[in-house]
Order: structure tokens, then sequence, then C-alpha cells
């Protein structure tokens, strides 16, 4: 952000004086805000069940027996659009508070699991865990099957953001330009690996992998939403532990260190939790950009930088987002249905690119 | 006096540079000394160890007795604050927000009067939800100066009189508020903690400091109090300039630089100092 441009919204903003909204507003605001996007979500689709019938549906209000409609209704709401629409929210979730926790970690409100390349990391690795569980190997591991994607992704994701880590910060100092430029070439990296394995894998395979590359919650069941619960849970709980650290981090790692935070610690601990939670997210809907970009920054402008509000808040904002953007996915080419990371990245991009302008004057990129 | 802070024989060596060559250093409580020097003395270096940023070669730093290497950064930050010479903060935290930063861990009750004082002590009670960044240079400055004051209050309302440490505080500010900042350091050396502060201005250091310490490739050059170690012959030595060195009514010393082309066109030898 430039010094004039900064100095003309300080202006707008009542000449300088920025005012905060109170944070338990701000939750209530996302939680109803979710609130309805979930109910939209469940009403709209292919086999439309309008508002009226959605409590019978639900099972809120006892239908009398025999009924057709509402036993089909039931059947859509519960064994696919409920859990669809659950597994969307605690994607955007994931995604949108990965993003706030790398942007806070790497000083930079540029940084995106997907953009620098550990989303590709995670479904590079998710891809291989496919090819070879089919081979002779992968027997002796079948206990581990229905952990294997989250499991690879997730160790996909690590090694990607460690090596990221490595590259861009020196003494210290993270270099912007660099973080970025390496993750580009860390993203070119698993995407030829990527391409590499489609070229070996057979048709079955084949279907499997490209729906990584493209992003899709087609095949949100109860069960992924069972896998990606948990990491949500242990991300959210996290956020009290380090949203304080995160906050002091902005200042550089020597101020932090003076103010009592132990850098090494927390930065560990930011990187488990940003490949946990990409990682799990990339195993269920392969790869969706940009949420972990927009959400955070549509926050900072409201409510400011502070992480103990803005992490909560990312997770509010990212599950109303994908829903609303799952939604739109599934309707809008019905009866087809459109790759989400294709919708995410249209309206995610130029927001990126927004942010890039503005900061300009000061990267000097 | 015991030491609130001691060097003894530390030593930074990077690769093949040796940064600091066994320096020894002792600053006890209520004390504020000035480490002085040209470029790349090692002021920074020295600093950043007192803080326990860096780790010595050779040599150990004790805080209160005990190895400073030892504490956690937890521990430490209640012990000593310390204000960094460049802080760049690349989000938009309101003054107030990043001042209440220096709280750290601290749930004191008394720690919203704290960032209120010290905001107000360092004159930038109108500014206080401003954003950072629409900040001048100096303002920034002070912002983060009330920060390093809050934590080093939170610290000695738990431990007692603790450690500031200052890496050129003053490098973007006016006058007057160069003054006034050195002026608030000499308040809390007045109340028992120990303050090191990194200065250029020399003026500054010999009005304020009661100790100087001047450093020179990686070594102490002089120390002692301002009077000792300001003369016009310390000064050339280290500094490499000619200067002449006076004395204010009350005795302290204050120099006047001679320009550059009067260093060339007189004789190297005139060291007298100009009689008022």
């Amino acid at each position: 952000m430039s010094v004039a441009e900064v100095k003309l919204n300080a202006f707008v903003k009542t000449n300088g004086r920025v005012r905060r909204p109170p944070a338990l507003i701000v939750l209530c605001v996302l939680a109803a805000a979710l609130l309805v996007t979930m109910l939209l979500a469940a009403t709209v689709g292919a086999a439309g069940i309008p508002l009226a019938r959605l409590p019978a549906a639900l099972g809120l209000v006892a239908s009398e027996p025999g009924n057709a409609l509402a036993a089909r209704d039931q059947l859509i709401l519960w064994s696919i659009r409920i859990p669809r629409v659950a597994v969307a929210a605690m994607i955007g979730g994931l995604l949108g508070a990965s993003g706030a926790i790398m942007q806070g970690l790497f000083r930079n409100p540029l940084a995106d699991p997907a953009l620098v390349g550990v989303s590709s990391g995670g479904a590079f690795a998710a891809a291989g865990a496919i090819v070879i569980s089919d081979s002779h190997f992968a027997t002796h591991i079948l206990f581990l099957q229905p952990y294997l994607l989250p499991l690879a992704a997730f160790v996909g994701s690590l090694a990607t953001t460690i090596i990221l880590y490595r590259i861009a910060s020196r003494s210290g100092r993270t270099s912007i330009a660099i973080f970025l430029l390496a993750g580009l070439a860390i993203a070119a990296i698993a995407n030829a690996g990527i391409g590499l394995l489609v070229f070996i894998a057979d048709d079955r395979q084949l279907r499997d992998i490209t729906f990584w590359l493209l992003g899709s919650l087609s095949g949100a069941t109860w069960s992924k939403a069972a896998t990606l619960a948990p990491v949500l849970a242990i991300g959210v709980a996290a956020m009290a532990f380090i949203s304080r650290g995160l906050d002091v981090l902005i200042l550089g790692e020597s101020e932090a260190f003076h103010t009592g935070v132990d850098v090494e610690r927390l930065k560990r601990i930011c990187i488990v939790l940003v490949s946990a939670m990409t990682g799990a997210a990339v195993s269920v809907c392969g790869v969706v950009g940009f949420v972990g970009i927009v959400v955070p920054h549509l926050l900072r402008l409201v409510i400011g930088p502070g992480h103990r509000l803005l992490l909560p808040a990312s997770v509010g904002l990212g599950a109303s987002l994908l829903v609303g953007a799952d939604t739109l996915a599934r309707t809008i080419v019905a009866p087809a249905e459109m790759p989400i990371g294709i919708l995410t990245a249209a309206v995610g991009a130029p927001i990126f690119l927004l942010i890039l302008l503005r900061q300009r004057g000061l990267v000097g990129l | 006096m015991t030491a609130a802070l001691e060097a003894s024989g530390v030593s930074v060596a990077i690769g093949h540079a040796t940064l600091l060559d066994h320096v020894d250093l002792r600053i006890a409580a209520g004390e504020m000394v000035a480490i002085v020097g040209p470029n790349g003395a090692g002021k920074s270096t020295l600093l950043r160890l007192l803080s326990a940023d860096l780790r010595t070669s050779r040599g150990l730093i004790r805080l209160g007795g005990r190895d400073i290497s030892t504490y956690a950064p937890a521990e430490l930050a209640l012990r000593r604050a310390m204000l960094s010479q460049h802080v760049t903060v690349s989000f938009p935290f309101t003054v107030e927000e990043m001042v209440r930063m220096g709280r750290g861990n601290q749930a004191l009750a008394t720690s919203q009067v704290l960032v209120d004082a010290a905001i107000d002590e360092v004159g930038l009670n109108g500014f206080r939800h401003r954003e950072l960044p629409t900040l001048s240079g100096g303002e920034q400055q002070r912002a983060h100066f009330a920060r390093v004051l809050v934590q080093l209050a939170c610290g000695e309302a738990v431990h007692g009189p603790g450690i500031l440490l200052l890496d050129e505080p003053t490098s973007s500010l006016d006058l007057r508020h160069q003054i006034a900042l050195v002026e608030i350091a000499r308040r809390r050396a007045r109340n028992g903690t120990a303050v090191v502060a990194v200065l250029h201005d020399l003026n500054l250091a010999v009005r304020f400091a009661d100790r100087i310490v001047i450093l020179r490739h990686g070594a102490v050059a002089a120390e002692g109090t301002p009077g000792d170690t300001i003369t016009s012959d310390v000064i050339r030595r280290v500094f490499e300039i000619d200067v002449a060195v006076d004395r204010t009514i009350d005795g302290a010393p204050f120099l006047l630089p001679q320009t550059m082309r009067q260093i060339t066109e007189t004789s190297p030898k005139r060291d007298q100092g100009v009689s008022p």
C-alpha cells in the first residue's frame, strides 16, 4: 500500500481514526450469514426443496406417513445435500483460516496455500497415493486405506510449506518476492509431478487424479465430513494459543522474541497447522484456490489485522463463501457441475491483483 | 552496586569476520549507559547480545547473575525490553493495538492504564486510533517506544526494576522528540531501571548518560563518565575526525565538529578545543 493511498483510505475512515466493530457482533453476524447460506444451499439444487418443505424434510415437523415427496426430500437432504453443505462449510473454514495463519507466518497478505504450491504439494502426494495404492506395496498398508489420502495430502503440504519457509526466510526476514517466486517454482514442480502421474496412470486412476486438479465437492459424503471435523476442531482450538504470537510476529521475528514469544515453536505450530488444514481440505475436494487470500483480506478491511478475531472470523466467512460458491457451481450449469476451483479463481484472482497493485509501492515487486 | 546486566569477555564471529572481540561490560540497576562509536563498530551487535537475540561465540552474558541463554523467551521479556532500530509493520494495526502488544501474556488489571500512560508519555494521544502505516517515520518510532515502555512496566510490576535496551531510538526523531525520548529513558533510570542506549548523537549521549562506552572495530576503545571519555583526543582516534570539545556552564562537554574543509585546511595537530 502506498503511503498516499493509505492516507487517503485513512481519511475516508473519518479523518484517520479507525473504528473496529466489537468482536461479539462480528462473530454473530458471520454465524448468521453462515446459517442463511447453508439453509439456502440446502433448498437449491437439481432437485429443489422449497423452503416450505424444508422443516418436514429436516424432520423438525412430523410429515404424514406415505408422503412420497417428503420421503424423497428427506433422502436427498440427508444423504446428498447436508453432507455436501457440511463438507463445503468445513473446507471453506479450513482454507480461510489456513490462509490467515500463513499470511501471519510470512508477514504477507498475499500468502495463500494454493497460490504458493502448498495445495499442489498435497495434491501431488495424494495423486501419488492413488497410483501407489494399486500396486503390490499397498497390500502391506491396507489398514491405512481410509486415511491414506488425507495422510498423503498432509505430508505433501507439510513438506512444501517447510521447503518454502526455508527458502524465503533468512535470518528472521522473509523476502516477499522470493517467497512468491519460490512458491511458483514449487507449484510448477508439484504440477509436473502430477503430470507424470497422469501419464502413467490407468483410466480409473486418471479419473481420480483429474479430480484433484480441478477441485470439486461432488464426492462429499458423511465419512469425508468426519475426516474434516477433527482437523477443523483442532485448528480452531489452537487459534487461542497462536493469535497473540502471530500479532507480534507481524513486527518481525526479533521483535516477537523480545516481546516474549518462543518464535521457533510458534513457527513450527503454524507450519503444522497450515499443512494439516490445507492437506485435509485438498484430500477431500482437490485444489481450491484463493479462498485463503480473499477471506482474510475482506475481513481485515472491517475488523483490522488482530489475529484473535481474524482467525475465527476467517473460519466463519470462509465457510459461508465456499457454501455459496459451491451452490453456485452446482446450479449455474445444472444438471452438470462446474468445478468449484474455477469459480473461486474467477473471483479471487482479481482481488489478489488488487492487493498486489496496492502493495506495489511498499514491496517494490 | 550489583550488575543488573553483565557481559564478560564476549566475542561474536560470523564466518571470518569478528564483529565483537572480547568485550567486558557491567551495567548496574538505575544506571544509564550510552554506547557510541562509528558505523560498523559493533554497537548493534553488542545490544543484540545483551537482549539475547544473538548468541555469543565466546564469553558469557549474565542477567541478574544468571546466564542469559538459560531464560525462556517469556521469562526474559519480563526482565528486559528492547527497542529495535527498524521495525516495519505490513498490516494496518492502530497505534493502540500495537502498543497493547507490549503487554505480552501479562493479564494485569492495570495494563490498560499502562498502555494509556505510555501513549500519553510519547505524545501520541491524538493518534491512538490511527493506523500505523499512515504515520510518519518519527511517529511510528515513538509508537514502538510506547510499546516497549508498556512491556518494561508490565515486567517491572512482576520482578521489580528491569532493563531497557534502545537501539538508535532517536534516529528518525526531530530535536524536541529526541530530547523527550531520552528524558523518558532517564526517568526510568532514576526509578531503578538499567538503561543501555546506542546513540549516534554524542551531545545527546553526553547530556543524558551516566557512563559512555565507545566501541571501535568491535572492541571497547574508551569507557567512563562523559567528561572522561568525550575528549578531542578520543574522538579523533575513534571517529577519525577533528572536533572541538567545549564545556557547558555546568561542566559537561559538548562537541563542535569541524567541517571536512576545515580539517583539510587546518593542521591535524590542532586539538586544544575552542575557548568561548
